[in-house]
C-alpha cells in the first residue's frame, strides 16, 4: 500500500464497488471487497453531496449497552446535521468531487473560509460513518487473525489494549474520540478533541468511540466510564479486522 | 485549606422547566463535585494551597507542570461553575438596569443586539465550553472558551457565563442547543451580573 492516508483506499474501494469506475489512485488496493457492496449502497459515493448512512442495524439493536433513544437523536439529529452542514460548506467550492478523506487529510488546501467548517463537520461525517459500521448487534469479544497479532504485538495482550483505549477515552476533556489506529500496520491508541479524525495526521482510525456527552448521556449521565465499558460488548471486530486489513 | 463545592443557591427544581433538576442535580452533584475533589486531587500538597482559584487560574504558567493540565481543567470547571449557580435565580429574566444596562448599550448598542451576540457565542461554540460576558476596565464584551477555560486566564472577569457542555442541556435539550440558549435568559440573575460587574471595577 502507498503512503497516502489509507482511509483513502478503503473508501475508494467503496466507491468503486458503488459505481464500477477505476480511478487512478486506486492501483494496489485491495479488491477483495464484495462484502463491502452493501455499505456502498448506503453511503452512496464518496463525494459531494455526501450522504448520511443508513444505520446498518435498527435504532434498539445495541440495547441495552446503547439505548434505542440515543441511537436515533445520535444518527437523526447529530451525524444529520454534520452531513448537511458539511454539504453547504463544500458546496460550489472546487472540492466537490473529492472523498472526504481526501479532503480531511490535506484541511491546508481547504479554503480557510470554509475550513473551520469542513474540519468540524467533515470530521463528524467521517467519524460518525465509521462508528456505526464498527459497532454491532452481534459485536463484543475480540478479534481474531491478522488483527489480533497486530494487537498482541502492540500492547501485549488484547487485556491490555482493552486497558489503554479505555484510559484514553476515559481521559478526553471535553469533546472528543478515543482511536485504534494503523500506520502500515501497525495500531497505536490515540485521541482527537471535537470532531478531529487520525486521517487528519495521515493515520488510519479502524476503531473510535465517540465520547462527546451526546453519545451517553441520555443513559448514563456523567458515567462515562461505564459507557466506555458497555461499548466493548458492541464492538464489531470482524469489521475492524476488516478495516486493518484494507490499510 | 481546600476548596469547597458551594451550595446551589436555591432548589434543584428552582430553574423548572428551563433548566430541569435532574440536570440541575447531577450537574452540581456529580459534575461540579467531581471538579471540585479533582482540583483538590492536584493542588494538595502543593504550594498552591491557600491561593484562591481566581490567583491560580490568572497565572497558570505558575503552576507546576506536572498538575498544570489539572489545575486548569479541574480549576476552571470549579470556578466555572461557581459563577454558573450564581448568575442565574428563579426570579431572573428580564433585562438589566443601572451602569450595566449603560455598559451593554455602549458595547452592543442595545440589549437585543447584546442577546444576539451571546446567544451566536454560545450556539456556535463547537463541541465543549462557555460562552461570556466579560469585563474589563468597565467595558463589557462577548467571547467564549473550550472545555473549563476561563476569561481569568486572559485576565478578564467573567460577570455571566452560560455552559454549553452537552451535560448542561442534553436531558431536557438533546441536540436543540438553541434552544437552552433561548432559555437561558430567562433565569439570568441581572442583580448578581450587576454585581459582579460593579465589583470588577
Ligand atoms: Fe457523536
Ligand atoms: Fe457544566
Amino acid at each position: 500500500m502507498s503512503k497516502q492516508p489509507q482511509g483513502l483506499s478503503r473508501r475508494d474501494v467503496l466507491k468503486l464497488a458503488a459505481t464500477a469506475t477505476v480511478s487512478a489512485g486506486l492501483a494496489g488496493a485491495p479488491l477483495g471487497v464484495a462484502a463491502h457492496d452493501q455499505q456502498a449502497a448506503q453511503a452512496g459515493a464518496n463525494s459531494w453531496p455526501f450522504e448520511l448512512p443508513d444505520l446498518p442495524y435498527a435504532e434498539d439493536a445495541l440495547e441495552p449497552y446503547i439505548d434505542a433513544r440515543t441511537m436515533g437523536i445520535h444518527h437523526g439529529k447529530h451525524h444529520a446535521g454534520y452531513t448537511a452542514k458539511l454539504n453547504a460548506a463544500l458546496e460550489g467550492s472546487e472540492m466537490v468531487d473529492m472523498s472526504i478523506e481526501d479532503i480531511l487529510a490535506d484541511l491546508d488546501s481547504v479554503p480557510a473560509a470554509i475550513r473551520i467548517a469542513v474540519r468540524n463537520n467533515g470530521g463528524g461525517y467521517a467519524n460518525h460513518s465509521l462508528f456505526w459500521q464498527i459497532m454491532s448487534p452481534d459485536g463484543g469479544g475480540e478479534p481474531g487473525g491478522a488483527l489480533a497479532d497486530a494487537v498482541n504485538s502492540a500492547f501485549g495482550s488484547f487485556g491490555e489494549f482493552q486497558t489503554a483505549f479505555a484510559a484514553a477515552a476515559g481521559g478526553v476533556f471535553g469533546s472528543g474520540w478515543a482511536w485504534l489506529v494503523a500506520d502500515a500496520g501497525a495500531l497505536s491508541i490515540s485521541t482527537t478533541p471535537n470532531q478531529d479524525t487520525p486521517l487528519m495526521q495521515g493515520l488510519t482510525p479502524i476503531l473510535g468511540i465517540d465520547v462527546w456527552e451526546h453519545a451517553y448521556y441520555l443513559h448514563y449521565q456523567n458515567r462515562r466510564a461505564d459507557y466506555i465499558a458497555a461499548f466493548f460488548n458492541v464492538i464489531n471486530w470482524d469489521k475492524v479486522g476488516e478495516l486493518y486489513a484494507a490499510g | 485549606m481546600a476548596f469547597e463545592l458551594p451550595s446551589l443557591p436555591y432548589a434543584e427544581d428552582a430553574l423548572e422547566p428551563h433548566i430541569d433538576a435532574r440536570t440541575m442535580g447531577i450537574h452540581h452533584g456529580k459534575h461540579h463535585a467531581s471538579y471540585t475533589a479533582n482540583l483538590n486531587g492536584a493542588v494538595g500538597g502543593t504550594d498552591l494551597e491557600g491561593k484562591s482559584i481566581e490567583e491560580i487560574l490568572g497565572d497558570l504558567s505558575a503552576v507546576p507542570e506536572g498538575i498544570r493540565t489539572a489545575v486548569r481543567n479541574n480549576g476552571g470547571g470549579y470556578a466555572n461553575h461557581n459563577l454558573f449557580w450564581q448568575i442565574m435565580g428563579p426570579n431572573g429574566g428580564g433585562e438589566p438596569s443601572g451602569a450595566l444596562a449603560d455598559a451593554i448599550n455602549s458595547a452592543f448598542g442595545s440589549f437585543g443586539e447584546f442577546q444576539s451576540a451571546f446567544s451566536a457565542a454560545a450556539a456556535t461554540r463547537f463541541g465543549s465550553g462557555w460562552a461570556w460576558l466579560v469585563a474589563e476596565g468597565g467595558a463589557v464584551s462577548v467571547t467564549s472558551t473550550p472545555n473549563q477555560d476561563t476569561p481569568l486566564m486572559d485576565g478578564k472577569t467573567p460577570i455571566l457565563g452560560i455552559d454549553v457542555w452537552e451535560h448542561a442541556y442534553y436531558l431536557n435539550y438533546q441536540n436543540r442547543r438553541p434552544d437552552y440558549i433561548a432559555a437561558f435568559f430567562n433565569v439570568i440573575n441581572w442583580d448578581k451580573v450587576a454585581e459582579l460587574y460593579a465589583a470588577a471595577g
